[in-house]
């Protein structure tokens, strides 16, 4: 399929800014279904760019600016064509092993409730059937806030809440997984899901079964993914595969708009 | 209560026996100096170090009172045979922990080995994938080592711990032999001690040759995270001492992957950091998002070979408790040979024969956190109520993982000043090793701990412990007296140097 991807991103600075630094991760890398034809990043202020590579492997972009600056906007654009692959992740140079990926962080950190519930889903005989249940019952059980974006709960947190980000979810299922002793990951992306024109910025999980290898899984559309997401970073949750991971140097608050408009 | 007759240092090994012969005339200076007098020079030190501010913060005290850690005049000293074999070893260690965190941030080869299980490493907090793949500067990662060692016997030496982050107590390595050289001098006329004041110099040159490349004059600066650090007056005094900038996260800026140093006269490039934080705080953007004493951008800037940082992000993975217990493999399979400096016999209570075998000798065994410092969340067997056993029991069940045991050794002794006069007290000591690119030094001294408390086996400042100058004595040479005069001149220079400043 091929995805023609434009988001922006604003931030307005109730006070100026004296300097800004912003590490970006939104540029796409090749794998066997996904293959990026153009891609560009527009920022409406005179910056310094620079691409490196994080140690996850996932590609950045630091963005430097000066001030004083009362806001910024910041302009992904880009072609990728995709293929689908059951959801199954071919040609990616993977830069740890699988088992790294059972870490707990703060925002995916062991929880009971979470632990129990993902037993109870999973009858233990085929790994990749249950995680597929959890997927479908994560994406049943959890209801989808429509008021916010981004990650802000923690897995527990989330679960409490039963309403939740995509990505909220996502570290959920990380969580969940990881739990019953799979290693599991946060991807952030885009994604092209319900009636929407254009992909949109979104987040997922990936998981790790023994001679298959990283699967893909989606608990918003309580499948994988099929040929409707473009992967951009992984981590071990949401905050290590953040979008935008910003610092602000003077003393006010970031007012974040996300608009993504049809190709 | 030490189980065996403890060996002493300066008495040697049996009650009331000959004092070592090589060290006759230390203990003569001991049994002829009045202990009235020996106190008296002990206050006066401890004055000057009150008045100096060396203090630091007990955590977990409600009072903020901060104390100078006590101090001892008697010395502990090494014989120049002694601390040549000493120093091969820690050599080869610390040459080692440096291949370690190379290979473990890039091709893992000693994984793929099975020399260590890979869930130990990749499933360590200390392991920071967030930095894998960047290399420092020269491949050099652990640029300043504290190796904690403990002593049982005139030629056993065992190491206890590693410190591969930011070691600290350099300065009392510094100040006890600046109070030593003030109020004891007519011990540094009777032996040839190596002097330790060049410290800074090959600190700072240390830092200098890990610059990045093609760098010609590098700026150096050391970063803390400020004045309520415990250490804060270390990272100060280090800093003047090699006269460099002290900063602290808000005065460094990265523009264009290089780091910056404010400056009254504008922006200066920074190239080499010593810092004296944590990586949790390194850099708000790939580490905790709300740390205020980082700076933005600086893992860009390491990436990117612009800096060098000492000691290198993601140390924390070669002085893991854990791993320590490795070591020996760790050492061979990066050295080619045996480790010369063995570690204490350590039972991993992951495993689970281990956690038998110390649930069965609780009453004996030292259980450590693998990830407790400072003598925190330790258990000292022999010394322990049968409640804080009984406690330890309960936790070492619940989370063998989190627990390592070893033997209580019978640590070495020196005569230390206590109540009733001189009295034999454990000790252990910190030597410190830099690596630079011209290669590996360890700086003829160190910092010697001891247990103030009778029988106790603990020496961690925050335990009531203590400190002592460490002597390592040079070789007798032909013409040594007037070589020795010498020193001693360049010593005193030194002190002097140090009274004009404060």
């Amino acid at each position: 399929m091929r995805l023609l991807i434009e988001h922006r991103t604003t931030f307005r600075f109730p006070e100026p800014q004296p300097r800004l630094i912003q590490m970006l991760r939104v540029t796409p890398q090749n794998n066997h279904d996904q293959t990026v034809v153009a891609w560009r990043i527009d920022v409406d202020r005179d910056v310094r760019m620079r691409e490196d590579c994080d140690g996850w492997g996932n590609a950045v972009t630091m963005l430097y600016v000066d001030g004083p600056l009362d806001g910024i906007e910041i302009a992904v654009s880009g072609e990728v064509v995709t293929s689908e692959s059951g959801g199954v992740l071919h040609g990616v140079r993977e830069r740890f092993p699988p088992t790294l990926f059972l870490r707990d962080t703060t925002a995916t950190a062991r929880d009971p409730a979470i632990a129990l519930w993902a037993g109870e889903v999973a009858r233990g005989a085929d790994r990749l059937a249950d995680l597929h249940r959890l997927n479908a019952a994560l994406g049943e059980r959890i209801a989808i806030d429509p008021h916010r974006a981004g990650v802000e709960l923690a897995a527990g947190e989330a679960w409490q809440q039963e309403r939740a980000t995509a990505g909220e979810i996502a570290q959920l299922f990380v969580a969940a997984a990881r739990s019953l002793g799979t290693p599991a990951r946060y991807v952030s992306g885009y994604g092209l899901i319900g009636g929407e024109r254009a992909p949109q910025p979104h987040g997922w999980a990936e998981a790790h079964v023994d001679g298959i290898g990283w699967i893909g899984f989606d608990p918003v559309t309580r499948l994988s993914p099929q040929d409707r997401h473009v992967r951009v970073a992984v981590a071990l949750d949401a905050a290590g595969a953040a979008p935008i991971a910003g610092s602000r140097l003077g003393p006010a608050v970031e007012v974040l708009t996300i608009d993504a408009s049809a190709a | 209560m030490p189980m065996r007759q403890a060996f002493d240092e300066i008495m040697g090994a049996g009650e009331g026996g000959p004092p070592r012969a090589e060290l006759a005339a230390l203990s003569r200076w001991i049994e002829t100096t009045p202990a009235d007098e020996l106190r008296r020079r002990q206050q006066a030190a401890e004055a000057t170090f009150r008045q100096l501010g060396i203090t630091f913060a007990v955590y977990g005290e409600s009072d903020a009172a901060e104390r100078i850690i006590p101090f001892d005049i008697v010395p502990r000293v090494f014989l120049p045979g002694e601390w040549a074999r000493l120093s091969e070893g820690l050599v080869q260690r610390v040459e080692a922990i440096n291949a370690f965190l190379h290979d473990i941030y890039g091709e893992r080869r000693i994984l793929a080995e099975g020399v260590l299980p890979a869930d130990l490493v990749l499933g360590n907090p200390q392991f920071r994938p967030e930095i894998a793949g960047m290399r420092p500067p020269h491949d050099i990662w652990a640029h300043i080592c504290g190796i904690d060692l403990v002593r049982t016997g005139p030629d056993d030496f065992f190491v206890l711990e590693d410190n591969a982050r930011t070691p600290s107590g350099v300065s009392y390595m510094l100040e006890n032999r600046e109070a030593m050289l003030r109020l004891c001098p007519e011990l540094f006329r009777r032996f040839r001690v190596a002097a330790v004041d060049s410290y800074p110099d090959r600190l700072l040159e240390t830092m200098k040759s890990v610059a990045p490349h093609g760098v010609s004059q590098p700026v150096c600066v050391l970063l803390t995270p400020g004045h309520y650090n415990s250490a804060y007056y270390e990272h100060s005094f280090l800093a003047d001492s090699m006269g460099i900038e002290l900063v602290e996260g808000a005065d460094l800026v990265v523009d264009d992957d290089i780091v910056w140093m404010r400056t009254i006269a504008g922006r200066v490039k920074v190239d080499v950091i010593y810092r004296r934080i944590d990586d949790d705080f390194l850099d708000p953007l790939v580490f905790r998002p709300d740390s205020a004493l980082g700076v933005p951008g600086l893992i860009a800037a390491y990436a990117a070979g612009n800096v060098a940082i000492l000691n290198a992000p993601g140390n924390g993975i070669a002085d893991d408790k854990a791993i320590y217990s490795y070591m020996p493999e760790i050492v061979r399979f990066y050295s080619g040979g045996d480790a010369k400096l063995p570690n204490v016999e350590t039972w991993r209570c992951r495993e689970p024969q281990a956690l038998a075998y110390t649930l069965d000798h609780l009453d004996e065994l030292v259980v450590k956190l693998v990830d407790g410092s400072g003598g925190y969340g330790m258990l000292v067997g022999p010394t322990a109520s049968k409640a804080e056993i009984e406690a330890f029991r309960a936790a070492l069940i619940a989370e063998p993982h989190r627990y390592i045991a070893q033997p209580t050794l019978a640590l070495s002794t020196v005569p230390t000043m206590a109540d009733q006069g001189l009295a034999p007290r454990h000790v252990d000591f910190r030597p410190f090793v830099l690596s630079g690119r011209r290669g590996v030094q360890v700086v003829p001294g160190g910092l010697t701990r001891v247990a103030l408390k009778e029988g106790s086996l603990v020496v961690n400042s925050s335990q009531g412990g203590g400190t002592k100058d460490s002597f390592v004595l040079m070789d007798d040479q032909p013409g040594a007296a007037q070589q020795m005069r010498t020193d001693v001149m360049t010593q005193t220079l030194g002190a002097m140097t140090q009274e004009t400043r404060s």
